[in-house]
């Protein structure tokens, strides 16, 4: 028998065999409750690494398109050196747009520190010129260079030291979600294994009758591997529904783009935490059938 | 049906049963006989290959034992039907679920299969039974219904492990009956037992060679059975 017409009969069951082993027993009450337990950590850990991706994007797009030049000059030259510069951006390939902040744009940015009443006019201030880059880029080594030359107060701000260890933190979260839903499965297939060990050995007697009246291994397995496929199934599914319920109950991320609140799923990821009943289902049908093949070679 | 050449089985580093060659021929009648430890039940279980043999050969409707995959092992049960003293049901089910356990496992539970299932259990006489779960059995009704599994499959031979052991006489009669009828219609026969009153009822009806096990040896019994 193929894989395939195994995992059909599986699917189909077979009455006479899933009466053959009995239903009572703790390891089908703990096979339920770990599915449906795990698949809520799981969805959670999906959501984390769903969420710190969309965040690393975010984060990197909102940075990666954007630079800026600030200029420390005397205040005599400050004009001068501002014309140069945006002079300068305008023949450089790869930039879009260049503007010079106004001193009301600058107010607006210190506010938050100074207050609105800050007389910027009478402080050395910066002039800050804001860079937006096309999709191709530009050479920022070569504009540091030119800038050097030109405008010797320019100072070229990627953005780079900002983006890079953002991104790579959420990077890492993303990963640490992933992991962490590796570990859940891992965990999983080492509880089931565990209960179907379990239900073996408690129905050792049972398994040693149906091979005297001939059952192949196959079919012996088989009621195993199909009672704990569909309780896991089951348990993951519950699990999983109550999980993104949680999710879906969390407060919104609003308008931040803070990690704990924007743990959550969006648009189509919603349809993510489906994928964890049946991975559930999957790990379950693997563990039960390596243990049950075990103990059966292990009778005679 | 069944050959042994030399063949032998221990538990440990000792022996239990050592240069075992019989042959059990198709439609034979055997009794095999000898003090409780003598490996009555081992014997029987290197015939339905429970047990392999440590040593020699022993050969299972053609097959070498040892040489057999476990899906031929399972092939081959359903050949032979075992009926043991403690009978080996599954609690949980029905009587009539546990006769028609081999033909579940098979696949073959067909409606053919179910009438004769039904006829079956009338020919044990446990119609009345056939819904109760077997530890509501008595004794006699479970040895009756292990033989009536035994044989639903239609094997070629049938292996009894002390079928009387838990039974009284006039049930051990009844038992006796049912395999001799078996017997008549071709099955071979081998009924591991110490009853000694047994051995000598139904020698007077059917034609039975007796083996007696004792030392490790199988011999031939004497003239006193």
């Amino acid at each position: 028998m193929t894989l395939r017409e195994n995992l059909l009969a599986m699917v189909r069951g077979d009455s006479g065999a899933d009466r053959v082993v009995p239903r009572s027993g703790q390891s089908a009450r703990l096979t339920f409750a770990t599915s449906a337990a795990m698949a809520f950590l799981a969805v959670f850990a999906m959501a984390l690494a769903m969420a710190s991706g969309r965040l690393a994007e975010r984060w990197s797009d909102a940075l990666a398109q954007s630079s800026t030049i600030r200029i420390s000059a005397p205040p005599a030259e400050m004009d001068a050196q501002t014309w140069a510069v945006l002079d300068l951006l305008e023949q450089t390939p790869g930039i879009a747009s260049a503007r010079a902040l106004t001193t009301e744009d600058q107010q607006a940015l210190l506010a938050p520190w100074f207050g609105p009443d800050l007389p910027l006019e009478e402080l050395p201030v910066p002039q800050l010129i804001e860079i937006t880059e096309t999709d191709a880029g530009y050479d920022a080594d070569g504009l540091r260079q030119r800038l050097a030359a030109e405008a010797p107060g320019a100072v070229l701000d990627d953005h780079d030291r900002w983006r890079r260890p953002l991104a790579e933190a959420a990077g890492r979260l993303r990963v640490l979600g992933w992991v962490a839903l590796l570990l859940i499965l891992g965990a999983t297939a080492a509880m089931v294994t565990l209960a179907a060990q379990s239900a073996l050995s408690a129905n050792e007697q049972v398994i040693r009758v149906l091979r005297l009246v001939g059952a192949r291994d196959r079919y012996i397995a088989r009621a195993f591997i199909r009672r704990f496929t569909l309780r896991a199934l089951t348990g993951a599914a519950l699990g999983a529904g109550a999980g993104v319920l949680a999710v879906a109950l969390l407060p919104s991320a609003r308008d931040t783009a803070a990690i704990l609140t924007g743990l959550s799923f969006s648009g189509t990821g919603w349809l993510w935490p489906l994928v964890i009943p049946l991975l559930a289902a999957a790990t379950a049908f693997a563990a039960t059938g390596i243990a049950a093949f075990r103990t059966l070679r292990s009778l005679q | 049906m069944i050959e042994m050449q030399d063949a032998a089985y221990g538990y440990g580093a000792e022996p239990l049963l050592s240069d075992l060659s019989l042959h059990l021929a198709p439609g034979s009648f055997h009794f095999l006989t000898g003090p409780s430890g003598a490996g009555k039940t081992t014997f029987l279980k290197l015939c339905y290959a429970e047990l392999l043999p440590t040593g020699g050969n022993v050969t299972l409707f053609g097959h070498t034992a040892t040489g057999l995959s476990r899906d031929g092992i399972a092939d081959l049960r359903q050949r032979i039907g075992v009926v043991h003293q403690d009978c080996r049901f599954l609690d949980h089910l029905p009587l009539s679920e546990n006769i028609a356990l081999p033909l579940n496992v098979t696949g073959k539970g067909g409606m053919t299969q179910k009438t004769n299932l039904t006829e079956l259990v009338g020919w044990v006489g446990l119609t009345a039974r056939a819904e109760a779960l077997p530890p509501e059995l008595s004794g006699g009704e479970r040895q009756r219904a292990a033989l009536a599994r035994a044989i639903i499959m239609d094997p070629d031979m049938i292996l009894a492990d002390e079928p009387t052991g838990n039974v009284d006489w006039d049930m051990s009669m009844r038992l006796l009956n049912l395999l001799i009828e078996l017997n008549k219609l071709g099955k071979t026969v081998v009924i591991a037992t110490h009853d000694l009153a047994l051995i000598r009822a139904a020698k007077q009806r059917v034609q039975a060679r007796v083996l007696r096990i004792q030392g490790g040896q199988v011999t031939a019994a004497g003239a006193d059975l």
